[in-house]
């Protein structure tokens, strides 16, 4: 970081680096946009699992698969996985300085946090599709 | 990965003793010292200073252990009355100006004093600013237009628009704000900190600046921008009593206004 003696090279060229990225606003819009959206849609889960406190299987089952709570669920779903792999991004970015485990580690997280959402919306499908 | 914590030579040591003779009101000041001509870690020294004969602030008991005790003990200082941001340091687990912080403001027990956190230390208080000061150089300082001045009068502005830059043009560039903020301990390199996105927003809210757009296209960067997490730190230690923080949610505010919803 600092300005090595032994470095011929003008500190400013250091400091411009690579210049702008010309991107990061649209990663910090839609940390929020996800945010606001689970203020909703995780009080409707809460809401929704404590309903389901003392139910039995098939009340459980039949809950998931009446059409609103089923299209909500599947909302939810993705947009858990979705915040959470912007919030994980950050936290790869701010602290993995090692170019081969940041890269690797974001694409693991990307496709684990894909999976992840496709797994439950597969789920919600099957027991709302009744498949 | 970020280090949390230090590198083997930099482990601070425990120091020398300077006592004071026949004091009236003692207060003892352990302050960093490393010097790079020794190979050793660094270590603290502990001062003891008559307070009865000494000044109120932490400057004057620096100078003071400077000019009777140690000469040895490097630091900058230049205007001692806020304005030069060259005594920046940590007093007391804070960043701020040795010239405007009281030692009686200081917790009770020994008054600590260690250069700016996270900065390579060219010598005892003095930390190595260059990519601080070449990282606001990137940012152009500057008015910049593409009309030329009028012939024969300045650039004009009205009394509201130039309430804008209030909060803002006191920033006297001391780097406490920086160097308090964990991301830019973490990615300095790259991130620009509080300070000089402060500075640049300076620019980017004065109306007589024109180029806006192409200032807002140099930030619009993951690092050198988004890495502030509004940590507060910069908010709460600057001794000019500025918020940067909310400068760079300004920043960001203008980057989303200028986009599709």
């Amino acid at each position: 970081m600092s300005a090595n003696a032994k470095d011929l090279r003008n500190p400013l060229k250091r400091a411009r680096g690579l210049g702008s990225a010309q991107s990061g606003v649209g990663h910090w819009w839609t940390q929020r946009l996800t945010a606001a959206a689970l203020v909703v849609l995780g009080l409707w889960f809460v809401v929704t699992v404590l309903g389901l406190l003392h139910a039995d299987y098939a009340v459980a089952k039949a809950t998931v698969a009446k059409p609103w709570n089923a299209l909500l669920l599947i909302a939810f779903s993705i947009t858990v996985f979705w915040h959470a792999v912007l919030g994980l991004q950050v936290v790869i970015e701010d602290y993995v300085h090692t170019r081969w485990k940041e890269v690797v580690s974001m694409a693991l997280i990307k496709f684990l946090a894909v999976l992840g959402a496709l797994a439950s919306v597969l789920a919600v499908l099957r027991v709302a599709l009744g498949a | 990965m970020a280090e949390f914590s230090l590198p083997k030579n930099s482990k601070v040591q425990p120091g020398k003793h300077y006592p004071a003779k026949d004091a009236k009101k003692p207060r003892k000041f352990s302050i960093y010292r490393w010097t790079p001509d020794d190979g050793k870690n660094p270590r603290i020294d502990t001062y003891e200073v008559d307070m009865a004969a000494c000044g109120p602030m932490v400057l004057d008991a620096l100078l003071k252990i400077k000019n009777e005790i140690d000469p040895t003990l490097t630091l900058r200082r230049s205007c001692r009355e806020g304005i030069c941001g060259s005594c920046a340091m940590n007093i007391d687990g804070t960043n701020t100006l040795a010239c405007t912080k009281a030692i009686s403001d200081c917790a009770s027990g020994d008054v600590k004093i260690y250069p700016l956190p996270h900065m390579p230390v060219v010598k005892d208080l003095v930390p190595d600013l260059t990519h601080f000061y070449a990282q606001f150089a990137s940012i152009k300082p500057w008015l910049r237009t593409q009309s030329p001045a009028p012939a024969d009068k300045e650039r004009l502005q009205s009394p509201e628009d130039r309430k804008k830059l209030d909060g803002l043009y006191e920033c006297i560039l001391c780097a406490c704000c920086s160097t308090s903020c964990p991301s830019y301990w973490w990615n300095g390199d790259k991130y620009l900190g509080p300070a000089i996105l402060l500075q640049a927003y300076r620019w980017i809210v004065d109306t007589r600046d024109e180029d806006t757009g192409a200032r807002l296209d140099d930030l619009e960067d993951p690092f050198k921008l988004y890495r502030c997490h509004t940590i507060m730190n910069c908010a709460r230690t600057c001794p000019k009593g500025l918020n940067p923080a909310k400068a760079i949610a300004e920043i960001k505010k203008l980057i989303v206004e200028r986009r599709a919803p």
